[in-house]
């Protein structure tokens, strides 16, 4: 699953038309499928809504499917006080690590793409195994060292520099790959190979001609990075407190008390996950074309 | 001189991350493994915790509750690679022959794929409750019981069966589902009008045409939707942990029990052969697979 300028240029699932046909039996069928199947999908959501619009009265067990019986909005306003703090740690995190790994992707695709060194194919393979690791196999070493980095000097790196740091490197893999694929189609190595001809260097190639028609590669890379930064939890948990971590770290103490207070859980779920979804609606072309990204080839 | 001025500049720019890759990537699974072999005494009483090298591993293969995690982990992932490979196929064919309101259905199929596992979790638990009947009920079983199918009231991953975690499988599939059609639906797309026209003209039914003509051409995207999934299965952590909680026994899988023996346990030796066993199994897996689509890839291009 390459992602190219074509696949870039047009969602890579909108459908070409297999020319109009009539309504039969059969398309009523399908039709029915989907819906009952969407409804399913959407359970969740519906359950996750109808109990954050409840008042503390309103929360009964036997009710809990019912709509609320009086519309109230305390659940969403105690959600949004317990969770802006980590909300607004978790911006900061998802944005920068989404930007400087996807800096990092973007130059060492140009490479790996356009300016081969010897050995580069291997070196390409072993930061694609990066990609599929499980974090668990460094996370002990990582906990150790980083907190050797911290009490050395650098008690800064600490709770979100500490993610920012963590994400964007193990966002390298990923970055360097969507944008290696995408610079292989979308630049022609004719326009590349005149300008070195000329006696542009590498880095004036990249900046002024490179760069230029990044801008589907970043979006896709920035929407991935931004996504996976935003909805991570293993190494929030592993590596910063509820004190200093991100909203998902929040949301995980928010919902684990011991009276669990449903309206304002479920509205922290949306809270937490408004962000992200907002993303998916607005960009979701592009939100797609990461994720076919995340299939390799 | 001259090879090194055209290659040089490139390796330079590629270093920073070659070195970050090298250190936070392979530097530390190494470090880890050298912690998984480390010979253990505890602190009081001087007994042995761990014996030291390879024994750490046999010992962790040996326990009865790793075994546990391991049965879970082997039900979670089959259930999960199952059913999220049969829904996103299913919603892929159906989708692919066109139908009103196709856009609306895609975006609802993969919305939850936005969502984090631990807020999606956070709703599951409370969907998968355990309680059963018309006055304790909540979650699925209550919804059941109104829907008059009192009959489909499960004690979820709570239950004591040994085959619990294939519930926890349902949030799962419910939030990748999506992922595969998507992945799908790009690989039916790809294939031109042209075949589908040539195999109807030729007679072929509409079960012929997806069997002879449209399967055999997303095969390779069905390999990597099953990677995917399944290294994806090997590590997954949040959505347990959010659903079952920290301490969770009953639905316990390796990723789950590394927590467990890192913080609760202080047995970071533990820790890292566990950790070493779950990247084994997902680097068997992986690696294959990316020496294959290298060389595929390779393919194509002569």
């Amino acid at each position: 699953m390459t992602i190219t300028a074509d696949t870039l240029t047009a969602s890579p699932v909108s459908a070409p038309r297999h020319g109009r046909r009539r309504i039969t039996p059969m398309k009523t069928v399908q039709f029915l499928l989907l819906l009952a199947f969407a409804c399913a999908v959407l359970i969740p959501l519906y359950v996750v809504l109808v109990t954050s619009f409840k008042g503390g009265a309103d929360v009964s067990a036997a009710t809990a499917w019912d709509l609320p019986h009086i519309f109230s909005t305390e659940g969403w306003s105690s959600a949004i006080t317990r969770l802006a703090p980590a909300l607004g740690r978790s911006l900061v995190l998802a944005i920068s690590a989404a930007v400087l790994s996807s800096i990092l992707g973007s130059l060492n695709g140009y490479v790996f793409a356009k300016w081969k060194f010897p050995g580069a194919d291997i070196v390409f393979t072993a930061f694609l195994f990066g990609m599929f690791i499980p974090y668990q196999a460094v996370m002990i070493p990582l906990q150790k060292m980083l907190l050797e980095i911290q009490t050395h000097g650098f008690a800064w790196i600490d709770g979100i520099p500490k993610l920012i740091l963590v994400h964007t490197i193990y966002g390298i893999p990923i970055c360097t790959l969507i944008f290696r694929n995408y610079y292989a189609t979308a630049v022609p190595t004719e326009i590349l190979e005149a300008a070195r001809v000329d006696g542009a260097g590498m880095l004036r190639v990249y900046w002024s001609i490179v760069l230029p028609v990044s801008i589907p590669g970043f979006v896709v890379t920035l929407i991935w990075q931004f996504t996976s930064a935003w909805n991570d939890f293993l190494f929030a948990l592993f590596l910063t407190s509820p004190r200093n971590g991100p909203v998902t770290y929040a949301l995980q103490e928010l919902a684990g008390g011991q009276n669990p207070d449903y309206p304002s859980i479920m509205a922290g779920v949306l809270v937490a996950s408004l962000p992200t979804l907002l993303v998916y609606i607005a960009l979701g072309r592009y939100f797609i074309s990461g994720l076919m990204s995340g299939s390799v080839k | 001189m001259r090879r090194l001025r055209t290659w040089g500049p490139g390796l330079l720019l590629v270093s920073p991350s070659i070195i970050l890759v090298g250190i936070f990537v392979y530097g530390l699974i190494g470090l880890n493994v050298q912690t998984s072999l480390a010979e253990t005494r505890d602190r009081i009483t001087n007994r042995i915790t761990n014996p030291g090298g390879v024994a750490n591993y046999l010992n962790l293969l040996g326990d009865d509750r790793y075994q546990h995690a391991l049965w879970n982990l082997l039900v979670l992932t089959v259930v999960f690679m199952v059913g999220t490979m049969l829904f996103g196929l299913l919603w892929a064919v159906l989708l692919e022959r066109g139908v009103t309101g196709e856009g609306a259905f895609r975006s609802i199929y993969l919305f939850p794929m936005a969502i984090s596992f631990v807020a999606a979790g956070v709703a599951w638990r409370w969907l998968l409750s355990p309680a059963q009947g018309p006055d304790q009920a909540i979650g699925l079983n209550q919804l059941f019981l109104k829907l008059g199918m009192p009959w489909l009231q499960s004690s979820w991953w709570s239950s004591d069966s040994s085959f619990n975690m294939a519930a926890m499988a349902i949030p799962a599939i419910w939030q990748l589902s999506g992922y595969i059609m998507a992945l799908f639906l790009a690989g039916f797309r790809g294939i031109s009008d042209d075949q589908r026209e040539a195999a109807r003209v030729d007679g072929a039914s509409e079960w012929q045409l997806y069997r002879y003509v449209l399967f055999p051409q997303v095969s390779p995207v069905a390999l990597s939707a099953l990677i995917i999934l399944g290294h994806m299965s090997m590590k997954m952590f949040d959505l347990i942990y959010s659903i079952a909680g920290a301490n969770s026994y009953t639905a316990e899988v390796p990723a789950t029990f590394m927590w467990i023996q890192l913080f609760p346990q202080s047995n970071p030796t533990g820790a890292a052969a566990n950790a070493t066993v779950i990247l084994a199994i997902v680097a068997i897996v992986v690696i294959p697979y990316l020496i294959y689509t290298n060389h595929t890839e390779k393919d194509g291009r002569a």
